[in-house]
């Protein structure tokens, strides 16, 4: 409740000037540059990102060509749901489908690209010490966390992964039909014979991490929240870090580049796009 | 009173009976109570496939949320296709094909050039076909998302292998669809030549709607 002290506007403003300072688990590092416990050979001054998502929470960047992106998943139950956007011309998006059928793999890993529906590979996966990842199962939405919850709201205690994408989309003038097929990464979703999906939420433990390494740039949207088929009666998740720095684009005798004949005609349809 | 083979086992009158030529787009309004059967002719031609509401077609089909709601990534009979808000759309009322596929995506000019090279950059492809369906409604490339293979194959092997592989249809097998709301469909008769979907050879289709 206010008090005397914010009976007036410079009353209020004394009380909301106190506030700052103020550390919580969640939040960005400003600037990014005076961001800790960096990977090894990481200068600070390099560092264009670096903010720790809440349990439910969301985030949404622009990140350059040659980019690296750290997620940490700091407590071992994170279920971090991505959408990617070519930031120049963001009608070009992710396509999971493209991914997964381009590569003749269903599961993500090291050495693995994410492509986009124009041919181009838009990040590759150069670090991953988790066990496993999810091209499958898609966002949560408001009516699959009432139903496990009792509500879904965006605005209570079980927000949802896809209003959290409508919401980070909206930021950059994008809206509903923007919202496409995501990855979870951090929650391994493996495949039966007979088509059954195989989820595993752990737990894990803390620490595992992901590297990624942006090909064009992108505009990264981040949500965390429960993976939508978590059978746990409690809404877990917990935070996880981001952290981006500047890197050179990938060179023409980069290893992952030409791992395969389908991923190399990715890498040169990016460089055949940047030809300008 | 008709003795065609392709309607039997519908019940209701037909309001629609078309057939796809091979290659061709095709889009048409299924209500709900509607059926729409989709019939292989001559076997083996994947029948590429979105769904849009027709009240707000920002809504519109999920093959995540459809594999998530089941827990499985084939469609079957018993099959509830979802919305991206998680909504019923369509119902698969009955199949005379084991299981079809939702993960293996559309074919465009672009993917055609990883996975085949570059000289398929020319040929005819889904997503083309889709742009130009949607284009007479007002929607865009905004509106393409993970779309429903019928009467395709893509198998998950244990160690993670995915692939398109040949076809377990055969002449005259259908699907059958209940609209759970009123819809839009958005077919491909799919035109990919360089992989087994289609038997290597694009066929024509037949869509029957009974109301």
């Amino acid at each position: 409740m206010t008090g005397p002290a914010t009976a007036n506007p410079a009353g209020a403003r004394d009380h909301a000037r106190a506030m700052a300072g103020t550390r919580v688990e969640a939040m960005p590092t400003i600037p990014a540059t005076t961001a800790i416990d960096l990977p090894a050979g990481v200068a600070p001054e390099t560092v264009v990102w670096d903010e720790t998502l809440a349990a439910g929470g969301y985030a949404s960047r622009q990140l350059n060509r040659g980019a690296r992106l750290r997620l940490v998943d700091a407590h071992g139950d994170a279920c971090v749901s991505m959408l990617l956007f070519n930031a120049e011309r963001p009608v070009e998006r992710l396509n999971v489908a493209d991914t997964l059928k381009v590569q003749w793999n269903a599961y993500l890993g090291p050495g693995r690209l994410i492509l986009s529906d124009m041919g181009r590979v838009m990040l590759s996966v150069l670090e991953d010490t988790a066990e496993g990842h999810d091209a499958f199962c898609g966002a949560s939405n408001a009516v699959a966390n009432a139903r496990r919850y009792g509500d879904g709201f965006n605005h209570g205690a079980h927000p949802n992964a896809r209003d959290r994408f409508v919401i980070a989309l909206a930021k950059y003038g994008l809206g509903r039909k923007d919202v496409h097929p995501c990855i979870n990464w951090f929650k391994p979703v493996t495949i039966d014979e007979d088509g059954a999906t195989r989820l595993d939420v752990g737990p894990f433990a803390p620490g595992r991490q992901l590297t990624l390494r942006a090909e064009m740039d992108l505009i990264v949207v981040l949500a965390n929240c429960p993976h939508v088929l978590d059978p746990r009666v409690d809404y877990a998740v917990t935070p996880v870090r981001a952290t981006a720095w500047r890197g050179p684009v990938t060179s023409e005798d980069d290893r992952i580049r030409s791992a395969t004949p389908e991923g190399l005609r990715a890498f040169l349809n990016v460089e055949d796009y940047f030809r300008r | 009173m008709s003795q065609d083979p392709a309607i039997a086992g519908l019940t209701g009158a037909v309001i629609h009976d078309e057939v796809v030529a091979a290659r061709a787009p095709w889009s048409q309004a299924v209500r709900r109570g509607q059926t729409l059967r989709i019939v292989d002719l001559e076997g083996n031609q994947a029948v590429d496939f979105l769904v849009y509401s027709l009240a707000d077609d920002a809504e519109r089909y999920s093959a995540q949320d459809t594999i998530a709601a089941q827990q499985n990534i084939f469609l079957r009979t018993g099959t509830v296709l979802r919305s991206n808000e998680g909504a019923a759309m369509m119902t698969i009322v009955g199949t005379s094909v084991a299981y079809h596929d939702t993960i293996g995506g559309a074919c465009s000019c672009e993917s055609n050039t990883l996975r085949y090279g570059h000289h398929t950059k020319a040929q005819h492809a889904c997503v083309d076909n889709f742009l130009l369906a949607n284009a007479q409604y007002g929607r865009t490339k905004r509106d393409m998302v993970s779309n429903i293979n019928w009467f395709m194959n893509v198998p998950v092997e244990a160690d993670g292998a995915l692939g398109i592989v040949d076809g377990i249809s055969a002449p005259g097998l259908h699907v059958d669809l209940r609209a759970e709301m009123d819809v839009v469909v958005v077919v491909s008769n799919c035109p990919q030549i360089n992989n087994p979907c289609n038997g290597f050879n694009p066929t024509p289709v037949r869509m029957i709607i009974v109301a």
